[in-house]
C-alpha cells in the first residue's frame, strides 16, 4: 500500500485547511521559484522521465504532449487549458482536488504554463461544480494576492489564471469540444489535424491537460522523476486517485500506487464487495467508457494502462464501478447507453443515430424482447460507430456495449429465452 | 443528443439587474479583446440565476451585449442542458440516475420526487416550490445516490432521506449540503478515512527532495 508520505493529494478529503496557508503547511508552493529557475526544457524533460501519463482517460505521455508546443512564441500566444469538465460516469476525483486541494492545481498551472511558454491558463470546469468553482476561484485569488501568480509575481513569469465554466455537456470533456465551448460555441468536437498544439483556442498553440495531471506536476518536480517513477510498473508509473463506487461496502476516493491489484484496491480501501468477493459479477475499471471486466478478470487484474489494455479494456479515469450478483446487468448497460444517447453532440451521424439505436435495442433486451441474432447485430452496429466519428465519443459509447456482449452474452440469451417462454412474438422495433 | 426548444410562452422583455453589471464585466475581461463571445455561457448563467430560466428576450439581450448573432446564443442555450428553457420550481432538484447512482438506489430518490413533487419531471409542484428532473452523472459517484439543488450537492441519499430533505426545504431550513449519512464528511470511506493519517503531512509535508 502507498504510504501517506508518498501521497500527493494530502487534503483529498478536505479535513484540513484548503487555503493558501494550509496548503503551504502541507508543502505546496515550496521552492516553486527554484523549479521555474530550471528552465522550460528541463521541466519538460523531468516530466518525461517521471513517466507521467495523462490522468483524464487517454493516458497520453504528459511530457511528450508538452513538447509538441512550439519552442518559441511567435505572433500567437500560447495557452494552457485545464480540463476540469469531469463528467465520466464513476469519476469524482478532480472535484476533490479542486474543492479540497486547489493550490496543488494552481501551482501546477503556473509551472506547466511556464514549461510551455504560456502566460495564460484557462481552467474549464463543468457547470454543475458551482461550489468547486467558487473554491477554486478563491484559491486563485489568494495566489494573486500573495503575488504567487499574476503580473510581476515573485516567480518571475507573468501568469494569469482564469476559471471558465460550462453548463452541462459531457462532450465538453473532449479537448476540441472544450476549446469550442471556451470560445463561446456549442461544444462540438473539431476535426484533427490541426491539433491544439498548433491551432487550439482562438487558433493559438494550446495544450489541454486534466486537473489531476497538472496538480501532480509540482510534487513530481519537487521530489524528482525517479521518486514518481518508483511507483507502479514501467510505462505505468506514479500514483493515481481511484474512485470506487457501486456495490462495495464503503465507496470512496483514494490515492494509491499505479498497478495495484484491483482486488486489493477494493478490499483494502472500499471495504470489499457487498456480500464478499465471490458475490462480484462485474467491474467497470475506468469510468463508463471502458469495457467491463468479468469476475475472473477482476480476480487478478492490475490497475494500470497496459494490464487493462491487454484485456481490451482500459484504465481510463480509474473510476472503478463495482456490480455484485444482484445487478440487472442488462439494465446497467442500457442505462449507460442512455447516457451516451443523451450526451452525443449530434455532429456525426453514426454516433447521433447509433447511440439512440443501441439504447433502444438494449432496452428491449433488458425485457428479453429481442431475437438472439440481434446480439450479433448490436455488436456489428457498435463496430460501425467506433472509428467513424470525429472524436472518441464513438468509441466511448461503443466499447461498453462491446465489453458487455463479450462477457454477458449468455445472460442476454437467458433473458430472451425467458421472455419468449411467455410471449413468442418479439416486437422488433428499433427505429425512431 | 437531447432535443430542446424555447418555451412557447415568453416574457416581453428582459434586463439584467444592476448588480450583475460588474460580474458581467469581470467575465468578459477574462478573455482577449474581441473574444467576448467566450463569456456567453457565464452571461446566460447570470440571466438564469436572475429569472429562474432562460428566455428569448434574455438571449437577444446577451447577443447584443456580446456582438453575437442571435442564433449563436440560441444554439448555446439549447445545447447545454443546465439552461432551463421553461420555468422551474424555486428549488429545482437535479437527480443523478446514471449507472453508478442507479446501482446505489437512485430509483428510490426518483420515487420520492415523484411522490412529493410531481409525477412527471420538469413539472412545478402545486405550491410552486419544487420541480425535479433526472440528469446525467454529476460527478459525486462515491457518494451515490445524490442530487443537486441550486448550487449544492446532497449526497448519500435514500428514499427516506430524500423525503426529509424535501420537508426541510419546504420548511425553509435546508440542511447542510454534502453527505446526508451521519458521520460521513466527504469522499472518505464510511466510518472514517483509512489514509492520510500521518501527522507529518500537516506540519510541512514530505514534499521537498530532502524528505523533511
Amino acid at each position: 500500500m502507498l504510504q501517506d508520505k508518498d501521497r500527493i493529494f494530502t487534503n483529498l478529503y478536505g479535513f484540513e485547511d484548503w487555503t493558501l496557508e494550509g496548503a503551504k503547511k502541507r508543502g505546496n508552493w515550496d521552492g516553486t521559484k527554484d523549479i521555474i529557475a530550471r528552465g522550460h526544457d528541463a521541466i519538460i524533460d523531468e516530466i518525461k522521465k517521471s513517466g507521467l501519463r495523462g490522468r483524464g482517460g487517454a493516458g497520453f505521455a504528459t511530457g511528450l504532449k508538452w513538447s509538441f508546443m512550439p519552442k518559441e512564441v511567435k505572433d500567437r500566444p500560447h495557452y494552457l487549458v485545464v480540463n476540469a469538465d469531469e463528467s465520466e460516469p464513476g469519476t469524482c476525483k478532480d472535484r476533490d482536488i479542486m474543492r479540497n486541494d486547489p493550490h496543488t492545481l494552481v501551482e501546477g498551472c503556473l509551472i506547466a504554463s511556464f514549461a510551455m511558454r504560456a502566460h495564460t491558463c484557462y481552467i474549464y470546469i463543468r457547470g454543475e461544480f458551482i461550489r468547486e468553482r467558487e473554491r477554486l476561484q478563491a484559491a486563485i485569488d489568494q495566489a494573486y494576492e500573495a503575488k504567487l501568480i499574476g503580473r510581476n509575481n515573485i516567480h518571475g513569469w507573468d501568469f494569469d489564471c482564469y476559471v471558465h465554466h460550462g453548463a452541462g455537456a459531457y462532450i465538453c470533456g473532449e479537448e476540441t469540444a472544450l476549446l469550442e465551448s471556451l470560445e463561446g460555441k456549442k461544444g462540438q468536437p473539431r476535426l484533427k489535424p490541426p491539433f491544439p498544439a498548433n491551432a487550439g483556442v482562438w487558433g493559438c498553440p494550446t495544450t489541454v491537460n486534466n486537473v489531476e495531471t497538472i496538480a501532480m506536476v509540482p510534487t513530481i518536480l519537487r521530489r524528482g522523476a525517479s521518486w514518481f517513477a518508483s511507483f507502479g510498473r514501467p510505462n505505468n508509473t506514479g500514483t493515481k486517485v481511484f474512485c470506487i463506487s457501486g456495490h462495495v461496502n464503503k465507496p470512496c476516493n483514494v490515492e494509491e500506487e499505479m498497478s495495484i491489484p484491483l482486488k486489493e484496491l477494493i478490499e483494502r480501501h472500499a471495504g470489499g464487495v457487498r456480500g464478499g468477493w465471490d458475490n462480484l459479477m462485474a467491474v467497470i475499471p475506468g469510468g463508463s467508457s471502458m469495457p467491463v471486466l468479468s469476475k475472473e478478470q477482476a480476480d487478478t487484474m492490475l490497475m494500470d494502462f497496459d494490464s487493462l489494455a491487454a484485456v481490451k479494456s482500459g484504465l481510463g479515469t480509474a473510476a472503478v464501478i463495482v456490480m455484485d450478483k444482484s445487478t440487472d446487468i442488462i439494465k446497467a448497460f442500457a442505462r449507460l447507453a442512455y447516457f451516451y444517447k443523451h450526451e452525443s453532440c449530434g455532429q456525426c451521424t453514426p454516433c447521433r443515430e447509433g447511440c439512440g439505436w443501441m439504447w433502444r435495442v438494449l432496452t428491449r433486451m433488458q425485457k428479453g424482447n429481442a431475437k438472439v441474432e440481434e446480439i450479433d447485430l448490436l455488436y456489428e452496429v457498435t463496430k460501425q460507430i467506433e472509428g467513424h466519428t470525429i472524436c472518441a465519443f464513438g468509441e466511448g459509447a461503443s466499447w461498453p456495449v462491446q465489453g458487455f456482449i463479450r462477457h454477458f452474452r449468455p445472460e442476454i440469451e437467458r433473458r430472451i429465452a425467458a421472455h419468449h417462454g411467455r410471449d413468442a412474438m418479439p416486437m422488433q422495433e428499433a427505429a425512431e | 443528443m437531447s432535443y430542446r426548444r424555447l418555451a412557447e410562452q415568453q416574457p416581453a422583455a428582459f434586463a439584467f439587474r444592476p448588480e450583475y453589471e460588474p460580474k458581467i464585466a469581470r467575465e468578459i475581461a477574462k478573455y482577449p479583446p474581441g473574444r467576448q463571445q467566450s463569456a456567453v455561457i457565464a452571461l446566460l448563467w447570470f440571466g438564469q440565476e436572475q429569472e429562474g430560466w432562460v428566455t428569448r428576450p434574455m438571449i437577444e439581450d446577451i447577443a447584443r451585449r456580446l456582438s453575437m448573432p442571435y442564433i449563436r446564443v440560441l444554439e448555446v442555450a439549447t445545447f447545454y442542458t443546465m439552461f432551463h428553457l421553461a420555468p422551474v420550481g424555486r428549488h429545482h432538484l437535479q437527480v443523478c440516475t446514471t449507472t453508478p447512482c442507479w446501482l446505489r438506489g437512485s430509483d428510490d430518490v426518483v420515487a420520492a420526487c415523484k411522490k412529493h413533487i410531481a409525477p412527471t419531471p420538469k413539472t412545478v409542484s402545486a405550491d410552486g416550490l419544487f420541480s425535479w428532473e433526472e440528469v446525467e452523472c454529476l460527478g459525486a459517484c462515491v457518494n451515490a445516490p445524490m442530487l443537486q439543488i441550486g448550487k449544492d450537492f446532497y449526497e448519500d441519499l435514500d428514499g427516506p432521506t430524500t423525503e426529509k430533505l424535501l420537508e426541510a426545504f419546504r420548511a425553509g431550513k435546508p440542511p447542510a449540503p454534502g453527505p446526508q449519512k451521519p458521520g460521513r464528511k466527504s469522499s472518505e470511506p464510511e466510518g472514517g478515512a483509512l489514509t492520510l493519517k500521518d501527522p507529518q503531512l500537516y506540519k510541512g509535508g514530505y514534499s521537498r527532495k530532502t524528505g523533511t
